[in-house]
């Protein structure tokens, strides 16, 4: 199983697509570590440019109906093998979360609110990450202030993080 | 209690039901291009597992990037040109054959009414316009798909969406569509089936069905639907002759895939095509759309007829018929590529390719090519493209390009013009 901890980018803007996150020009590449060095590449973001430091961060928190779009799964692959195993978002394009629960990954929804408060509290702070998948508790710190929130996750899901992916089930089940 | 079409099919399809609303279903085909499934490939081959549930259900094509622009490209097509043959896959398209996958499969007949199908592409949703349940996954879920024959989905939740009245001259599918991903905006629809219904629906060719259907999933939704009528299985009936005695009877077999009378929406939602009129977008959402009236004047270096919404021959007819006898404005780039070789070669004997030639078009070969900026028309930066495709993204069709959608009349007319254009303007033949 992946672990799903570290440090945070927070990418403030909702609807990224799958074209921003890996654009069209580096899906001739036939090896997911060819796509390391141009996850985001064509993000832009409304107004302001976060630090799009992917090598120090290791979590992605964003707002709504991310992973919209194309359904390449280059878009997981390029954050995977940039050591980011988990998004959190308000919501997902269903794609792209099945995306990331079949390489065993993690997408996770949050209330508006809940992301809302998160952006708030931390965002531009160095935050840090800390999943507990026993509990499903998500434990947000930053220089000493902590946030825990309870998180949902289908058994599905859920079963497909522990075999490390839909091939591994598939394959013994069906 | 009734059914839509999507609860039908997964009904009838159902191999297992491991947690919750999740259910796993059989395939009828699997569909593969070159840039999705060269990865899936690998890894089997990697696990040892090597091989295809059932060589006839697995239907390839290259089709992104075609002719290869490059040693990568080449590589992508031999990966999969090996791999079809390896597993004995006769249903492969190769150079001289292949067309845009969403416009080639259903050509040839591989979709019926009732199936369930999968494809590593986000616009599979197309298929849908056969009656059929037909999803985008990414490529581990075409890898198992390849696989096992299985894909796993939540069950599915519908929209219907109901067009009632009459599409105004001008008013295209590709109007229809984009006003409707206007309403509901770019998630409206995630994880859930858009029913497409109501009279314009019914009076619809399948190519327009294949461009309502197309761009479902610029909403969100899992895939577009339309309802099995004369008109699917006319379309079909070549394919399908030897199966059934009478297109009546092969109409009352399909019938099974229409929605019941009571079926179950989340929602509805009802539009007067009498108020449509031809829309583009602005912005890099497909969401972000206006009355082309708003935007006229608007100046494009770049006009793109082509690709799985709007590249077939009732596409190139409507452009061509704006442009016969005219010339596009000086300085603008008007390339046309139909989207399979069945689509060039009608279009050739009408005389289409000529017009588009003449009036200053350059014609491609069958590709995806500049959809998705890969090739045959990629813009530089700041550049402005007016295109029949289904993408508006930021950098879609080549890094700081702006896209604005719309369809081929649209198109033409703009292509004409120099600057977004009605098409009103040249069909009344006053220009
Ligand atoms: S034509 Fe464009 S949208 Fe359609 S399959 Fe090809 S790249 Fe995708």
């Amino acid at each position: 199983m992946k672990t799903f901890n570290g440090k945070i980018l927070f990418l403030d803007r909702a609807d990224i697509n799958t074209d921003e996150i890996i654009p069209a020009r580096y899906l001739t590449e036939i090896t997911k570590e060819a796509l390391q060095p141009h996850l985001l590449d064509d993000l832009v973001l409304d107004g302001f440019t976060p630090p799009l430091d992917v090598e120090i961060n290791s979590v992605i928190v964003t707002r709504a109906n991310f992973g919209c779009g194309s359904s390449r799964e280059h878009a997981p692959w390029a954050l995977e093998v940039n050591n980011m195993n988990i998004v959190i978002a308000e919501s997902f394009a269903r794609i792209f979360k099945q995306n990331m629960f079949n390489c065993g990954m993690m997408a996770v929804e949050l209330d508006a609110a809940d992301i809302d408060r998160l952006f708030n509290k931390f965002s531009g702070k160095e935050t840090t990450l800390t999943t507990d998948m026993e509990k499903k508790e998500f434990l947000f710190s930053c220089e000493g202030e902590d946030e825990r929130l309870t998180f949902a996750i289908s058994e599905f899901d859920q079963a497909l993080v522990k075999a490390g992916g839909w091939v591994g089930y598939a394959n013994d089940n069906y | 209690m009734g059914k839509t079409i999507a609860e039908k099919i997964f009904d009838s399809h159902l191999v297992d039901n491991p947690f919750g609303d999740i259910h796993v279903i059989r395939l009828d085909a699997v569909f593969c291009h070159e840039i999705t499934t060269p990865v899936a490939i690998n890894d089997l081959a990697e696990r040892g597992l090597d091989k295809v549930f059932d060589p006839e259900k697995i239907k390839a094509v290259i089709d992104h990037v075609t002719p290869a622009k490059d040693s990568k490209t080449a590589m992508q097509g031999k990966i999969l040109r090996d791999w079809a043959d390896r597993n004995s896959i006769r249903d492969f398209f190769d150079i001289g054959k292949n067309g845009v996958c969403h416009a080639i499969f259903p050509e040839k007949g591989f979709v019926r009414p009732g199936y369930s199908l999968i494809m590593g592409d986000s616009h599979t949703c197309t298929h849908g316009a056969f009656g059929a349940f037909a999803a985008g996954v990414g490529t581990t879920d075409l890898e198992v798909g390849i696989l096992k024959g299985v894909c796993a989905f939540h069950y599915p939740e519908s929209i219907k969406i109901e067009i009632k009245g009459k599409l105004p001259e001008g008013v295209y599918a590709k109007d229809v569509i984009l006003t409707i991903i206007g309403r509901l905006g770019v998630n409206g629809a995630t994880n859930k089936v858009i029913e497409f219904c109501g009279e314009v629906v019914d009076s619809m060719s399948m190519e327009a069905r294949m461009t309502l259907c197309n761009m479902a999933i610029e909403a969100g939704g899992t895939c577009g639907i339309c309802a099995p009528d004369m008109t699917t299985v006319d379309y079909l009936w070549n394919f399908i002759s030897d199966e059934f005695g009478s297109k009546e009877e092969a109409l009352e077999k399909y019938s099974e895939f229409t929605a019941d009378e009571d079926a179950t929406y989340t929602d509805t939602l009802i539009i007067d095509a009498n108020e449509l009129v031809p829309v583009t977008t602005f912005g890099f959402k497909p969401d972000q759309v206006k009355p082309i009236s708003e935007m006229t004047g608007e100046k494009v270096d770049q006009v793109y007829i082509g690709s799985c919404t709007n590249g077939r021959i009732e596409d190139l007819r409507v452009a061509a018929q704006i442009l016969k006898g005219r010339k596009i404005k000086e300085g603008l780039r008007g390339i046309v590529s139909p989207a399979s070789p069945a689509i060039y070669s009608n279009a050739l004997d009408e005389g289409i390719i000529k017009i588009f030639m003449e009036a200053g078009f350059c014609v491609t070969n069958p590709t995806c090519g500049a959809c998705l900026g890969m090739s045959n028309g990629v813009l530089a930066e700041g550049e402005i493209c007016a295109s029949t495709t289904n993408r508006n993204f930021n950098g879609r069709m080549g890094k700081g390009g702006t896209v604005h959608l719309m369809s081929p009349a649209s198109a033409a007319a703009t292509a004409l013009n120099g600057l977004i254009t009605n098409s009103e303007l040249y069909r009344k033949g006053d220009k």
